[in-house]
């Protein structure tokens, strides 16, 4: 039994039907119920891989720092520029041979003290030019950092990607393992679509995210972190006067994000609204047109459009604002450094190469953090997504679940090919899905081995439960199933439905040839032995007028074959796995008459010789059973073989009556 | 057909694509003015130190940055408001066209294909369009004014730009021409992982009771595998990008330095000017880079931008009359007159020479294997489809004079797939008569045998239905599919299918409950079920498209061998009948 936690709908907003993944698709806004705990056991996940992950947090601090003294080292390789370029100008006004003091004398007694002050604050030797050594000497190192910081940060991508891709590797094969484990029950329950959802676009969004958050968010922090360093080493002053937009930044792009996010959640919502419209509109066309309804469904869809318009212009526009208001911070920091640093630097306090570092420091400042602050947001719905796939990692597995591996099932297999005489008997079975609605109850029988058993009744009458027991789908309340004569829990699940064979009403069939479906349940069958069985069940038949013959490809929707033919090859299915019991859901009347008549033989000739249960839709096909179960409302209320039951007057007269005689009225 | 669409499709918001245009020139005008005014500081005040200029010009650069902001935050109002503009009219451009399509087109197309494509690939196009009214006029205009500011600020180092640009465009363009394939097999093989676990999900008994879960996992490792091995591929290209880029621009500002000290030194060039020079390097590279990112968006609005061209281009093969009939004066007739319809390039008919009348108060029931034409004969009667040879006539009219208006409310029709609207069940069932009362509603549920459970439902009549119905089983579907018909008090009735997803008890329950309600009017029966049609007047046994055997069920039963095969599989023989 799932616990009632999976159940429980997180709070989300995911763009309702539309099929495909559009990049709006789903994912926003959603919150995960308990966030701490999800997020350290995703981030518990990266711990196989921990020895790499440590080698990315050195190589961010490694790339990060190279990248944060670049800009100084570059500054400084201006500075040597400027002063080579002031000492030439002053040396111009003075006689050569004149020393940096002389030059600082010179101005002072022009009265200049400011040229002064200026000229104190460089390294300068007037009249020599630009020291290009130094010049060369600072770049190089400069340009060595810069490509090795660059290098630094592309090992750390590649390490970070190889650890997510691994990671979520592994979470993809951990939850395919645990659907094998989990309970039918369980699958009962869930609504398909969410299942699916839950192992394909929750997976996918984790491994997005922690591509993302693990490069992005480590980079950033320690970009901050760095620049922030550097700022207060080159200028206190400025650094503190740059510090001042940093809860300004934070606080305007705090509010806006607020506004805009709740703008985004509007606008999924809109967009789901009208998607589900357009799906209604679309899938119901004829009904739409018939009903006289086009006009009602035109100004409906006028209506949801125009509120989709006017929610999604408000949230872009909110979105749109973040950046100019980044760029208005951004520039404000750029006019106060230059203004504070121009007059530093006039004043001698400070070099003109520092201003030029503490401009570009200021730039590599605000994009950090406003990217840390929209991770918050990619962060809540990644976590939110590795929560929903835990809650199905953690779902009760089946009881001694272990699950088959491939010896496991061989020797099944082997074992089901030996005598099994397929006696088949219940004994005082209970059985119910859901504990306040008792369904089968103390119900017992016995199929001799090589009988026919039909089992009849209207829907919901318990007909599927029943054979789903003998295949151990389920655990039963109450009471046993033996074949012959062992308790079918006392062997493994493996070994049991190995001796089993089951023809479901749903034809499932996977993406694959028709070779290989036919041999779905016995992958070692050779060639020949797949013809027969597909001669025996009519198979053969159809598959040659396919282009591919035995090869054509079963595609998802299983376009190419009818759903008659679909059927006979999972009858082909069962005849090949030769299993000494048989379970058959007979088709219903969706598939024409002709295959129908086809679909009877084929199971007919499943059926010699071999005990079988069969769910029949139309009593005619089962005038040859052995016996026959009337089924209502969980319990057998006739069974006998057709002659006794009609004689009888009972339920089965009724039913038999309503199918052959002509309309009641 | 990206650009004709854009074209199209944003021509109506010229005015708001001039503002736009106006505000991001000024816009990037104002970004580019900045470095230039800083080298005047430098320049003009800091290295002559002249402290009242550095605070004036500061003053200015003040300004100029305000009006900046003034303007992005403009065109991002009028941006937002073109391009959703755009979104809204071409998705009511798509969903107009698809409701004018008759059930051919719609077949064609495909529905979930239909749906795909007024949504998502509305939506792919509408974030292109968005990109292109904020970033397409601002990043030439950044592009070029950037070139020219560089140029203007030193004309001898500009050719350091020449060589920096195509550099980064060749880097960008290796990783992105390997990365992009990349990331679209991904994708390819993301949805084989999808599938594959999908597959086991839905086929969960199969699996288990086959005992393949070994070589079902062994399956899922190897896709997973293969999976993972290609995200490594082009995760590794993703991560060389930023790197690649950074490492190309550090180079160039380590360039700029050495190349222009050498003109500072000899006096061609001042200081200031070469961090000016700096900024609109950056400016420049920063533009190709969001510039390649746009680019990289284009081809998949592209083929977006085409499937939803399909549908436009697509027109209607059912075009209402120009001068149609608004009045007849009887009721519940109906004449197939040498019904005939070939699809446009396909070899055989896929009905040929049908003929049938009826009158109020007869039944014709159509019996037949799948794909025999049952469905698309039904479709003819409220012109879902036109016929290509023949006439089709409701009250003495061909359908396609009538007004359609008038035709539709003359036919209730139950199709072969139940489909509910989201709503309450009385919605439902109200969808075809908006003032019919409870009373009304229940007397069709009776009849339609759907009373009961709707009785059983939390709150009855106003329990909520879930898009297509999906929150009732599929007989109650059926049923309350019948019952919405049968709300409506058509003159014809087309059940297409409609019993056959009902146990044998309830069908005839239901046909039973049905006689006294049809008698005045004329009924179309679809079936699979001999129990379900042997009372009709007449039955037509139709076979590839042609009427092979018609007559009542007793006349059939003793001279059709197809209407004889069709009952021997259902247990019904000539002796029983005899009998």
């Amino acid at each position: 039994m799932s616990d009632s936690k999976t159940m429980k709908t997180t709070e989300r907003i995911v763009q309702q039907g539309g099929p495909g993944r559009g990049p709006m698709s789903g994912m926003v806004g959603q919150k995960a119920d308990n966030f701490g705990a999800s997020a350290r056991r995703l981030v518990g996940l990266l711990r196989p891989a921990r020895g790499r992950a440590f080698a990315v947090l050195l190589l961010g601090i490694g790339s990060v720092a190279s990248v944060v003294v670049g800009p100084w080292l570059l500054g400084k390789a201006t500075d040597a520029v400027f002063t080579g370029f002031v000492g030439k100008q002053v040396g111009e006004q003075l006689p050569p041979g004149a020393t940096k003091t002389d030059a600082i004398a010179a101005a002072e007694s022009r009265g200049d003290s400011q040229l002064a002050d200026f000229l104190r604050g460089l390294d300068l030797v007037p009249g020599q030019g630009v020291d290009f050594d130094k010049v060369a000497h600072l770049l190089l190192i400069t340009l060595l950092i810069y490509v090795g910081g660059q290098v630094l940060g592309w090992l750390q991508g590649w390490f970070v990607n190889d650890v997510v891709q691994a990671t979520v590797r592994k979470m993809r094969s951990d939850v395919e393992d645990k659907v094998h484990r989990l309970p039918l029950s369980y699958f009962d329950k869930q609504p398909r679509g969410e299942l699916l959802s839950r192992v394909t676009n929750d997976i996918d969004n984790v491994a997005q995210n922690l591509q993302q958050t693990m490069s992005q968010l480590l980079t950033s922090l320690l970009m901050v972190v760095g620049v922030l360093g550097m700022m207060f080493w080159v200028s206190p002053l400025l650094a503190l006067i740059a510090l001042i937009s940093v809860p300004i930044a934070m606080f305007t792009t705090g509010r806006i994000m607020k506004r805009s996010q709740s703008q985004f959640i509007n606008q999924w919502r809109q967009t789901g609204k009208l998607n589900g419209q357009v799906e209604e509109a679309i899938s119901g066309h004829a009904l739409v047109s018939v009903f006289g309804r086009r006009e009602s469904v035109e100004a409906g869809f006028d209506e949801a459009n125009e509120e989709l318009y006017q929610s999604s212009f408000r949230a872009q526009f909110i979105s749109g604002l973040v950046m100019p208001l980044m760029m208005l911070v951004g520039n404000l920091n750029y006019v106060i450094i230059a203004v504070v640093g121009g007059l530093r630097v006039t004043s001698g306090t400070m070099s003109i190469g520092d201003v030029q570092a503490f401009i570009q420091y200021s730039r590599m400042f605000s994009q950090p953090i406003t990217q840390i602050a929209s991770m918050a947001n990619l962060l809540q719905s990644g976590v939110a997504s590795a929560e929903r796939v835990f809650e199905l990692l953690d779902a009760e597995e089946e009881t001694d679940a272990s699950v088959v591996d491939t010896v496991d099932a061989a020797r099944a297999a082997a074992a089901a090919r030996e005598e099994t005489r397929g006696e088949v008997a219940f004994e005082g079975v209970s059985f119910s899905y859901d504990p306040d609605e008792p369904l089968i109850e103390d119900l017992s029988l016995v199929a001799h081995p090589g009988e026919m058993v039909a089992i009849v009744g209207p829907t919901g009458a318990g007909k599927t439960t029943l054979v789903n027991l003998i295949m151990r789908f389920y655990e039963l309340n109450a009471g046993r199933i033996t074949l012959d004569g062992t308790d079918i829990t006392d062997v493994s699940r493996a070994e049991l439905r190995s001796r089993i064979g089951m023809v479901l009403q749903d034809t499932w069939l996977f993406e694959g040839t028709i070779r290989d479906n036919i041999a779905y349940g016995r992958p070692d069958a050779t060639e020949e032995e797949v013809r027969v069985a597909a001669r025996a069940t009519y198979v053969d038949r159809f598959v040659h007028s396919l282009p591919d013959g035995y090869d054509t490809r079963v595609d998802d929707e299983g376009s190419n074959l009818s759903a008659g033919e679909r059927q006979l090859i999972t009858i082909a299915r069962a005849f090949l796995a030769q299993p000494a019991l048989l379970i058959l859901d007979e088709a219903t009347s969706s598939v024409d008459t002709r295959t129908e008549l086809l679909l009877q033989h084929a199971m007919a000739a499943l059926r010699t010789d071999r005990t079988s249960f069969v769910i029949a839709h139309r009593l005619s096909t089962i005038r040859d059973a052995d016996l026959i179960l009337v089924m209502e409302n969980g319990r057998i209320v006739e069974q006998g073989s057709h002659a006794e039951l009609l004689e009888r007057d009972g339920a089965f007269a009724r039913l038999h009556a309503a199918q052959f005689a002509a309309a009641v009225s | 057909m990206l650009p004709r669409m854009l074209r199209t499709y944003l021509s109506p918001y010229k005015g708001w694509l001039s503002a736009i245009v106006l505000l991001q020139f000024t816009a990037t005008a104002a970004m580019l003015y900045l470095p230039s005014l800083n080298a005047d500081i430098i320049d003009k005040g800091v290295a002559r130190g002249d402290t009242d200029y550095v605070v004036k010009i500061g003053g200015v650069m003040l300004a100029v940055s305000l009006v900046q902001a003034a303007c992005s935050m403009a065109s991002a109002w009028f941006g937002g408001q073109a391009a959703m503009a755009f979104g809204r009219d071409l998705r009511k451009a798509v969903f107009g066209r698809v409701g004018s399509f008759s059930a051919r087109e719609v077949s064609t197309f495909g529905a979930p294909s239909l749906i795909t494509r007024a949504t998502n690939d509305v939506q792919q196009v509408q974030m292109l369009a968005m990109m292109v009214c904020l970033m397409g006029v601002m990043i030439p205009i950044m592009m070029i004014g950037g070139v020219i500011m560089a140029m203007r600020e030193d004309l001898g180092l500009s050719w350091l730009v020449l060589v920096v640009v195509p550099v980064l465009f060749v880097c960008i363009g290796l990783v992105v021409s390997r990365m992009v394939p990349a990331f679209q097999t991904v994708q390819a093989r993301i949805d084989d992982v999808n599938r594959i676990l999908r597959e086991q999900i839905t086929g969960i008994r199969v699996v288990r009771a086959f005992v393949r879960e070994p070589q079902e996992t062994a399956r899922f490792a190897r896709s997973n595998d293969d999976l993972t091995e290609v995200s490594i591929r082009a995760g590794r290209w993703m991560a060389l990008m930023f790197p690649l880029v950074m490492g190309v621009t550090n180079v160039a500002m380590v360039g700029v330095i050495w190349f222009g000290g050498h003109r500072v030194d000899s006096g061609e060039m001042e200081v200031g000017a070469l961090t000016a020079f700096l900024s609109y390097l950056m400016q420049i590279l920063m533009s190709v880079m969001m510039g390649t990112f746009m680019l990289m968006m284009i081809p998949r609005a592209s083929v977006s931008a085409a499937r939803i061209a399909e549908v436009l281009d697509t027109d209607s093969s059912v075009v209402p009359s120009d001068r149609p009939v608004t009045s007849v004066d009887v009721a519940g007739h109906l004449d197939i007159e040498g019904v005939g319809l070939t699809y446009p390039g396909a070899e055989a008919p896929v009905l040929r020479d049908v003929s049938f009348s009826a009158r109020p108060g007869q039944t014709i029931a159509l019996i037949g294997s799948t794909g025999a034409g049952k469905t698309t004969l039904v479709n003819l009667v409220p012109r879902l489809l036109d016929a290509t040879e023949g006439v089709v006539r409701v009250d003495g009219v061909d359908v396609r004079e009538l007004d359609p208006e008038l035709l539709w409310s003359k036919i209730g029709l139950v199709p072969q797939r139940a489909f509910l609207f989201s709503g309450t069940v009385a919605t439902n069932l109200r969808y075809g008569r908006e003032d019919a009362t409870d009373d009304e509603l229940w007397a069709a549920l009776e009849i339609a045998q759907a009373a009961d459970f709707v009785r059983d439902m939390p709150v009855g009549l106003d329990t909520p239905v879930a898009q297509g119905g999906t929150t009732v089983s599929g007989g109650q579907r059926q049923r309350l599919a019948i019952a919405r018909a049968l709300v409506r008090r058509p003159e014809i009735y087309l059940f297409d299918d409609a019993f056959s997803a009902l146990d044998v008890a309830t069908d005839a329950r239901l046909r039973a409950a049905l006689a006294p309600v049809t008698r005045d009017a004329t009924v179309v029966i679809v079936g699979q079920r001999i129990a379900t049609i042997r009372d009709a007047d007449l039955i037509l046994v139709l076979e590839d498209g042609e009427v092979v055997g018609r007559g009542t069920h007793d006349e059939l039963m003793a001279d059709d061998p197809t209407y004889q095969e069709i009952a021997a599989s259902q247990g019904i023989t000539t002796e029983e009948v005899v009998a």
